[in-house]
Parts: structure tokens; C-alpha cells; sequence
């Protein structure tokens, strides 16, 4: 026979699921949901739908192009400083969005230490901009997607690029067409975590690139605006980033996680 | 022909042994866990690096080439078959990374996978490949790059004993019929004896005995080869045919002097409850450490002044009710006890 959980466990417990569950049932409780369909049809909704997508998409692919090869050197090549550098890479994890927000505009800011150069050199401004919207989710979600890349080749079985090796594979070669599809699902996983934080992403994005309907205005960002002046409209907009959320969520579930 | 002087460095253990493997001849790696033979074979494929040393094939230096520099072909211990790659293109890859093209060297691979008998497997995922499919395509895979090496890591531990004799018989083709050197490391002296033309064994790193399967058989000159072929072994001092152990004096076979190895087998011991009659010269008191069956035979280790295994039937077991602990007398013939020099 099974013994009995104690009360002092599952008390807290179902404490704990019922203030994760019950908000997100209040936003279904209030939606209005008669309304619902004339209202996810307003120009401004779906402008802010179609931005987020594109820029949280565009942040994944930079991610992809930078942070695949920044895993591999961290889970690879060793190099003093490596712990150090690591632990840099995860900063934008623990760092408040605003705080990031803030360092890319000194960094990358008309006056800032890069920016000034892209400024002068190249005529390119990036805060208050579309461009700029992408880089600041980048900032945010590039370490989920280290995290999980790394994590996926430091559990992949190193003798297979022996075995690549003793075939005449070079590094790029055995990494091209041995290392990549072994760590394809971590891949995929990583890059559906890094696309769900950058859809989501506020802080960063409001403190770099600002809040212009149609240029910097994504859906968290819309869902904040509305709230001041037309609370329906925020719940609806909050509505479609759940529903998102929960289909990224089934999605890593279904493919990868289990 | 492979000319290797092979020192690799562990904070454990020091590997450091020569190695020559003429072109065609098959050499076996013998040694217990932990010997080496491993870091001896990745050392010779560049997975490891050399400490000291060298490794010289014709008249090309290998040692400081990396791995995918070396014409080699290694068949690792599970095969490491690439699992998101078809058997064909598992055997493509060597040939796609020496810069044949994508048709010709699906067309190699197709010849190879025909040789080892897996035409009909060509485009299965190795997940689903038998254990011995997957270890022909692995050797496959490592001929078609062409080797002028081939290391073989323990090729047909991961089999069952059917599949082993079967794979075993197709592997003794694939060898003849290869024209470079090979190395074949195994803990099994079956497999040993069956493919190799040379045994080398190694202990803590160390060549301790290298020769001719059949006479390290028959001359085992270590604890580990006498248990391996199954030969209870001593050493002593030989005068004529009387040769001096620890405690005890037998009468050998040959007539020799100086220090010298004693080997007989455990079946050419008798056991008895008492001390026989007619006193045959080479006979001992003993007393059981041990009974365990093997193969049809019982093995009894015995205690005393020369540790031995005697194998005896069970019926002769039941008649003599011997048990643990019990004390009898064991003798050789000297016809049956062979000395040679240490």
C-alpha cells in the first residue's frame, strides 16, 4: 500500500498550483469573449500580432547564427577564462530587463560606445527602431537558447565525432554533418524557449527601442498600453500570448521534452 | 608496415610499448582491463596524442598528423554507427570526406555493403540494424575509406555467443582479404586465437609477451595468459628434468637449466583421497579452496604448498565426495608438465 503524502506537503502544494492556475482562469473568466472576433480583427492588434511574430522570429535567427557556435566553444574548446565567460553568457538571465534595456542603449545608443561608431561610419541608428527591437529581445533570449545548445552537446556522445574523425572529418565537416543533427532536438528546443521569451519580451524592448504603434509596439507592449485605456482590448491581446504560449508549450512537450 | 613506439602518459598509467605490423599481417592486442590496449589503438588513430614517441607507416610520420589526417579505419567497440544516417550513408561518409562525390561514393558504399552481405539493409537507420548487421557496417564503414591501418577496439564483445561465431567467421574473410595492417584489441583469447597471424599482450602498459597464438598458448609467461588459455603456471629453477618451485620439486618433460617457466593443465591433474599407491613423482598435499562447474568439467581450485586448478569429471567429484576444505593428494605426470625457459 502507498503511504499517505502529509499534509504539510500538499497544503503548500496545491497552494502553489491553484496561484499559478487561478490568474490565468481569471483572464478567461473576464475575456469577452462575445466580442472577441471583431476585436482580434483591429488593425492595431494585428499590426502588433504581426511585429511581435517577425521580430521575436528574427531575434531566434540571430540567436541561431551567433549563439549555436558561441555552445559549441563553451562546450567544446577550452580556454582559460571559460567558467568566466560562461557565466557571462547567462547574465541577461538573472539581469532585469530594463537594466538590459538601458545597457543597450549605452552601448549601442546614438551616443553610445559602439553606436556612435555605427552612427558616424555607417549612418545606422538602432534604438527607437524595428532593428532595435529585435536586438533587445536578442539580448533577452539568447542565453536560453546557450543554455539548452550546450547542454545538448555536452550530452551528446563525443565518440561519434571520433568516429567522424577516424573517417577523415574535418572539425566543420564532423560539426556540419555529425555534431548538428545529434543535437538537432536541442536545437529545436532551444530555439522554441528563445523565440517564447522574445515574443514575450517587455522591459528591454520599452527601455531600447520605445513604443511606436507599428514600429516598436509588440504585444506586451500593447497589452501594458491598453490596459490604461481600453482594459478589454488588454485582456484580448493577453488572451493571444497565452494562447502562444501554451501551443509553444505543447509543442516542446510533444517533440521534445518527453 | 607500421612502426610504432607508442608512450602515452595518464596520472594513472604509463602505456609504452613497440609495435611492428607488416602490411596484410593481423596482430591481437591482449591484456586485462585497464592494460592499455584501448589507448594503444586511439593513440594510433590520433584520438589521444602521443607523449613520446612515434609512429612511422612506410615512410610517412604519423604522430604528429590529427586523426582525420590518418588513413586509418577504426570499428569501435558499439560500432558508433552515425544513428541519423542510413547504413548506406554511414559507409558514403568516409569516401564524402576524402572528396569523392555524393554518386560515386554511394556507389562504393553500395560495393562495400554488398561485400559484407547488407544489400538489402542499405537504407535502414542503424537503430534498426541487428547487432551483427551494425558491426558489418561498421567494418564496412572503416575499409571503405581505404585504410593503410585498421583498428578493430574489441569488435565483437557487444555480440551473443551465436552472433560472435558467425560474425567471427565473416571477420577472418574480411581480414584475409584486407591488404594493410591490422590491429584487433580483445579481452577474448577465442578471438584472439581465431583472427590473429601475432599476439602482443599487455599489462599495466607493458609488452609481456608477444608471439604466435598457438606457442603464447602453449608458453603463457604471466598469471594473466596462463589463466587466459587456461594453463596453471609456475616458476622455478631447472635441473635436468627436475624443476624447483617454492616449496616443492616436480619432474618435467623437458631437460633443461636456470630459471624456467612450469605450465600444465588443470584436466592432467588426478585428485585423491589418499595418497596412491605406485607414488607417481610429481605428487602433492592439498587442500580445496573451491569447486565450480566448467564446461562439462568440475574445476577444484586447490591450496596449499602450489596453488592449482584441477579439472576432473563429476562423476569422479561424487565418488571422491570431495567439499570445500577437505585435504587430498594431486598429481601430475611428468609427461604432462612442460617447462621452458623463462
Amino acid at each position: 500500500m502507498s503511504r499517505r503524502a502529509p499534509w504539510v506537503l500538499v497544503v503548500p502544494a496545491l497552494v502553489a498550483f491553484a496561484f499559478l492556475v487561478l490568474p490565468v482562469a481569471g483572464l478567461l473568466y473576464r475575456a469577452p469573449w462575445s466580442t472577441l472576433g471583431t476585436r482580434l480583427g483591429r488593425p492595431e492588434i494585428l499590426e502588433a500580432l504581426r511585429l511581435s511574430v517577425i521580430c521575436a522570429t528574427l531575434a531566434t535567427v540571430f540567436c541561431l547564427i551567433v549563439g549555436v557556435p558561441l555552445a559549441w566553444v563553451l562546450a567544446r574548446v577550452s580556454f582559460p577564462g571559460r567558467r568566466l565567460v560562461r557565466a557571462l553568457v547567462t547574465v541577461p538571465l538573472v539581469l532585469p530587463p530594463v537594466v538590459g534595456g538601458v545597457a543597450l542603449l549605452l552601448a549601442l545608443g546614438r551616443n553610445g560606445l559602439v553606436g556612435r561608431w555605427l552612427d558616424r561610419w555607417f549612418g545606422l541608428t538602432l534604438p527607437f527602431t524595428t532593428p532595435g527591437v529585435v536586438l533587445a529581445e536578442a539580448f533577452v533570449a539568447l542565453p536560453f537558447l546557450v543554455i539548452s545548445v550546450e547542454g545538448a552537446l555536452r550530452a551528446a556522445d563525443l565518440r561519434y565525432e571520433d568516429a567522424a574523425a577516424t573517417l577523415g572529418a574535418s572539425r566543420w565537416t564532423t560539426f556540419r554533418r555529425v555534431t548538428l543533427p545529434l543535437i538537432a532536438p536541442g536545437i529545436g528546443a532551444g530555439a522554441v524557449l528563445c523565440w517564447a521569451r522574445a515574443l514575450g519580451e517587455f522591459g528591454a524592448t520599452i527601455t531600447f527601442a520605445g513604443n511606436y504603434p507599428g514600429r516598436t509596439q509588440t504585444m506586451p507592449l500593447a497589452v501594458y498600453l491598453a490596459l490604461e485605456t481600453d482594459p478589454q482590448a488588454a485582456i484580448v491581446l493577453s488572451l493571444v500570448l497565452l494562447a502562444v504560449s501554451v501551443l509553444v508549450l505543447a509543442g516542446l512537450r510533444g517533440r521534445w521534452l518527453s | 608496415m607500421i612502426d610504432a613506439h607508442l608512450v602515452v602518459r595518464h596520472p594513472a598509467f604509463t602505456l609504452d610499448m613497440e609495435l611492428r605490423i607488416a602490411e596484410g599481417e593481423v596482430v591481437a592486442l591482449l591484456g586485462p582491463n585497464g592494460a592499455g590496449k584501448s589507448t594503444a589503438l586511439r593513440s594510433l588513430a590520433g584520438l589521444v596524442p602521443l607523449s613520446a614517441g612515434h609512429i612511422r607507416v612506410a615512410a610517412e610520420e604519423w604522430h604528429d598528423r590529427p586523426a582525420d589526417r590518418r588513413p586509418v579505419g577504426m570499428v569501435f567497440q558499439d560500432y558508433l554507427l552515425f544513428p541519423h544516417l542510413s547504413a548506406l550513408d554511414n559507409v558514403a561518409f568516409g569516401p564524402r570526406c576524402q572528396g569523392v562525390r555524393k554518386r560515386e561514393a554511394r556507389r562504393l558504399a553500395a560495393e562495400w555493403l554488398d561485400r559484407v552481405g547488407l544489400t538489402d539493409q542499405a537504407g535502414q537507420r542503424p537503430r534498426t540494424l541487428s547487432g551483427g548487421q551494425a558491426q558489418r557496417v561498421a567494418l564496412a564503414r572503416a575499409l571503405a575509406v581505404r585504410p593503410r591501418l585498421l583498428l578493430l577496439d574489441e569488435p565483437l564483445s557487444a555480440l551473443d555467443v551465436d552472433t560472435r561465431r558467425e560474425i567471427r567467421a565473416g571477420l577472418r574473410r574480411h581480414l584475409a582479404a584486407f591488404d594493410g595492417a591490422s590491429l584487433l584489441v580483445t579481452h577474448d583469447p577465442l578471438d584472439a586465437m581465431a583472427l590473429a597471424d601475432r599476439l602482443i599482450v599487455i599489462e599495466n602498459g607493458r609488452v609481456v609477451q608477444e608471439g604466435a597464438p598457438a606457442h603464447v598458448a602453449r608458453h603463457p609467461r604471466t598469471e594473466y595468459v596462463a589463466r587466459l588459455v587456461g594453463l596453471n603456471l609456475y616458476r622455478g629453477l631447472a635441473d635436468g628434468h627436475d624443476v624447483t618451485l617454492d616449496r616443492l620439486t616436480l619432474n618435467v618433460a623437458e631437460s633443461l637449466s636456470g630459471e624456467v617457466f612450469l605450465a600444465f593443465r588443470p584436466s592432467a591433474v588426478a585428485l585423491f583421497r589418499t595418497r596412491p599407491d605406485g607414488s607417481p613423482r610429481n605428487l602433492w598435499e592439498a587442500t580445496i579452496g573451491g569447486i565450480e562447474p566448467h564446461g562439462d568439467q568440475v574445476r577444484v581450485h586447490l591450496d596449499g604448498p602450489m596453488p592449482a586448478s584441477a579439472d576432473i569429471t563429476p562423476a569422479a567429484l561424487a565418488e571422491l565426495g570431495l567439499a570445500d576444505g577437505d585435504s587430498v593428494w594431486a598429481a601430475v605426470k611428468a609427461t604432462e608438465t612442460h617447462a621452458y625457459p623463462a
